[in-house]
């Protein structure tokens, strides 16, 4: 089974601290870590590689170091990591994005299945896994939960999660999945496998290796734009209520009066 | 890329602070960018007191035929045969849009046997809606209800489509958005037009909510945006309301699928679920012991909310990871957030930094939920908890 799982090098939250002064959220010194969500997304694409044969073929599009995002992941037990880096990439939006990942995929041959994480924790829009099936021509199933390949091999059933339960879903390989956390546990890196990960080469492909169309990526290829940005400010209305626990309870209910929620 | 007008740079440094990534720094009073690290954010643009900075795209030239858009879409969106309430908020929002424009508000409504819903959606501002119904419909599937939209875009041509921000949505907008080659902005919080140009102003959200970016699709239409459940209120029906009801059939081909729904489980108790809820009351570590969740589970009653939870009560088996509220479970903006033993861990503030009013219970005083709360209580939940859900009740009567 051929599977391409897709990875992103966000900023890690833990680094975020709050800025009781100012009232706003300061990021530290950001660490850069795997987006938690596509941790799960290659837990699967090992588990599937593990059971069915094949291989796991890390991608990621960023600048020259999320190569280290890369090595974690051959750490982890991928097969093989490639980066697609160019200065032409950067400012790409979900279009853009889905346009140079789509490209590498098509680069690299056949795929079975392409595995993402739901979102990525620093855009949060959730949208690069459905605009890659959308381009690739295969079907989509997000948020999926739980995965089970038929017997055929060319089927699978999932569990996508929705806001009221979740549906049973049938789907023909190739696919391309989007999952939460809850599908698996992702393991550690065993000691062999950061060995080999230190070691590995790690291609690096540009926009001209993919035969990219410079229009369509990056910036340039991106139809959003951001016009302006601001940091929100968390208002200072803070309130300790103060008094008995009788006393305090008495001061929440008087203000959730005043508010209109009693 | 971002260039810096090195005549206009003073080397003050503020876009140093701005930044985020560590990707512009002042060197030889001078700001020096990284590209390889920049990622075009424009936080430092805005914040730059000399209008050093610019972010310039050399893109294309403008697309003549934008002109050609006219008009406002809303994608209503049925569970099963009723609309989801986000889709009530989408057509408030939107006919103030098309007022501004001064163009049409059209509703597309999909699926099977929802054709009752039609006057509905005129009576919350649709000038005409553009009803799809079909047996093939009746689940979701993103593959067709993606096709069928594109569909009716590359017909009709609106120049805004507004969906709204849901599992639904997130999961066959970016479809529909890729198919037509457009721009899409995911979660939008805010919605403005820019007159000049007819531009919609997109907000949203950014960096774990660290962040607001407006972003715009200048050259490119339709503009396509979702936008978070419950952050837009719902205007008041005009039950009178007149509009006209457009019944289309969708083509054969667009029904093709390589994915079926063989079952959909609703999960949930009753009452609201957790991202369309008005009040949430989120259980965290400091309850102790899964018994103690039964308090936060009366009081989330008895405010008719739904119950949430740190990833700490999931991740002890508590509940399950539905209720999860924060960076890897659901974003949520409720009128009123009520803390059970939270902490406030910042992977779960970003995830509930948005609600109107935020009550934090929590006897450690040190909590950093205190610092974002606008109430908080200190004492032990299992002590408030009781009293507060008595004095609720006696309020009610």
């Amino acid at each position: 089974m051929n599977i391409v799982v897709c990875i992103k090098q966000v900023p890690d939250a833990q680094s975020v601290h709050f800025d009781t002064e100012k009232g706003t959220l300061v990021r530290g010194e950001a660490e850069a870590i795997i987006n938690p969500f596509d941790l799960h997304a290659l837990e699967a694409g090992i588990q599937m590689r593990d059971s069915y044969g094949g291989e796991v073929v890390v991608l990621t599009m960023g600048p020259p170091q999320a190569e280290d995002a890369l090595r974690e992941a051959l750490g982890l037990g991928a097969d093989r990591g490639i980066l697609l880096s160019d200065r032409a990439f950067a400012g790409a939006d979900t279009l853009a994005t889905t346009y140079t990942l789509a490209k590498a995929i098509d680069r690299l041959g056949p795929v079975d299945l392409v595995l993402c994480g739901r979102q990525a924790i620093d855009g949060d829009t959730a949208q690069v896994g459905p605009g890659l099936a959308t381009r690739l021509g295969i079907p989509c199933v997000t948020s999926v939960s739980t995965l089970e390949v038929l017997d055929d091999r060319k089927t699978m059933h999932l569990r996508r999660v929705c806001e009221e339960g979740y549906d049973l879903i049938e789907v023909e390989m190739p696919a391309l999945l989007t999952v939460v956390a809850s599908l698996n546990t992702p393991r550690l890196p065993s000691l062999k496998g950061k060995i080999r990960a230190r070691k590995a080469e790690i291609p690096v492909w540009d926009a001209q290796e993919l035969g990219a169309e410079p229009g369509r990526v990056g910036l340039v290829g991106s139809p959003t734009q951001v016009v302006s940005t601001s940091v929100p400010k968390f208002e200072a209305r803070r309130e300790m209520l103060e008094g008995s626990p009788e006393g305090q309870v008495e001061a929440l209910v008087a203000r959730l009066k005043e508010a209109g929620i009693l | 890329m971002l260039r810096v007008d090195r005549k206009k740079c003073v080397g003050c440094g503020e876009c140093e602070e701005a930044c985020a990534f560590e990707a512009i720094c002042v060197k030889d009073n001078v700001a020096v960018v990284d590209p390889n690290v920049c990622t075009l954010c424009g936080a430092c643009v805005d914040t730059c007191p000399e209008g050093a900075l610019e972010i310039s795209s050399n893109s294309g030239e403008a697309d003549a035929d934008l002109d050609l858009w006219r008009g406002v879409w809303v994608v209503a969106e049925c569970r099963g045969r009723a609309l989801a309430p986000v889709s009530l908020e989408l057509l408030t929002q939107a006919r103030g849009l098309a007022d501004r424009l001064d163009t049409a508000l059209t509703a597309v409504l999909m699926g099977y046997e929802v054709g009752s819903e039609s006057q509905r959606l005129i009576s919350y501002g649709a000038d005409r809606v553009l009803l799809v119904e079909h047996p093939e419909l009746a689940a979701f599937i993103e593959e067709v209800y993606g096709n069928i939209l594109a569909d009716l875009v590359r017909k009709e041509r609106p120049e805004i489509i507004l969906a709204g921000a849901t599992a639904m949505g997130r999961s066959y907008i970016p479809r529909v958005a890729t198919l037509l080659e457009t721009g899409l902005t995911a979660d939008c919080t805010g919605l403005d037009i820019r007159e000049e140009d007819r531009a919609l102003l997109q907000t949203r959200p950014a960096f774990g909510g660290n962040l607001l970016a407006t972003i715009v699709c200048p050259r490119h239409r339709p503009q396509m945006a979702t936008v978070r459940p419950h952050v837009m209120k719902v205007g008041v029906p005009d039950l009178g309301r007149k509009g006209e009801v457009i019944s289309i059939s969708p083509k054969e081909e667009l029904l093709k699928h390589r994915s079926r729904v063989l079952e959909s489980v609703k999960e949930q108790a009753e009452g609201p679920n957790l991202t369309e809820a008005k009040v949430i009351v989120t259980a965290g570590r400091g309850l102790e012991a899964k018994e103690n969740l039964a308090l936060v589970r009366e009081l989330a009653d008895l405010l008719g909310g739904a119950l949430g939870a740190t990833r700490a009560v999931v991740d002890a088996g508590w509940v399950s990871d539905r209720s999860q509220i924060g960076q890897t479970g659901v974003t949520v903006s409720p009128k009123l957030y009520i803390g059970c033993g939270v902490s406030g861990a910042i992977q779960h503030i970003v995830g509930m930094q948005g609600a109107e009013i935020i009550v934090a219970i929590n006897r450690d005083a040190e909590a950093p939920i205190f610092n974002i709360a606008h109430y908080g209580v200190l004492g032990d939940v299992k002590e408030i908890l009781p009293l507060l859900i008595q004095r609720i009740k006696k309020e009610r009567g």
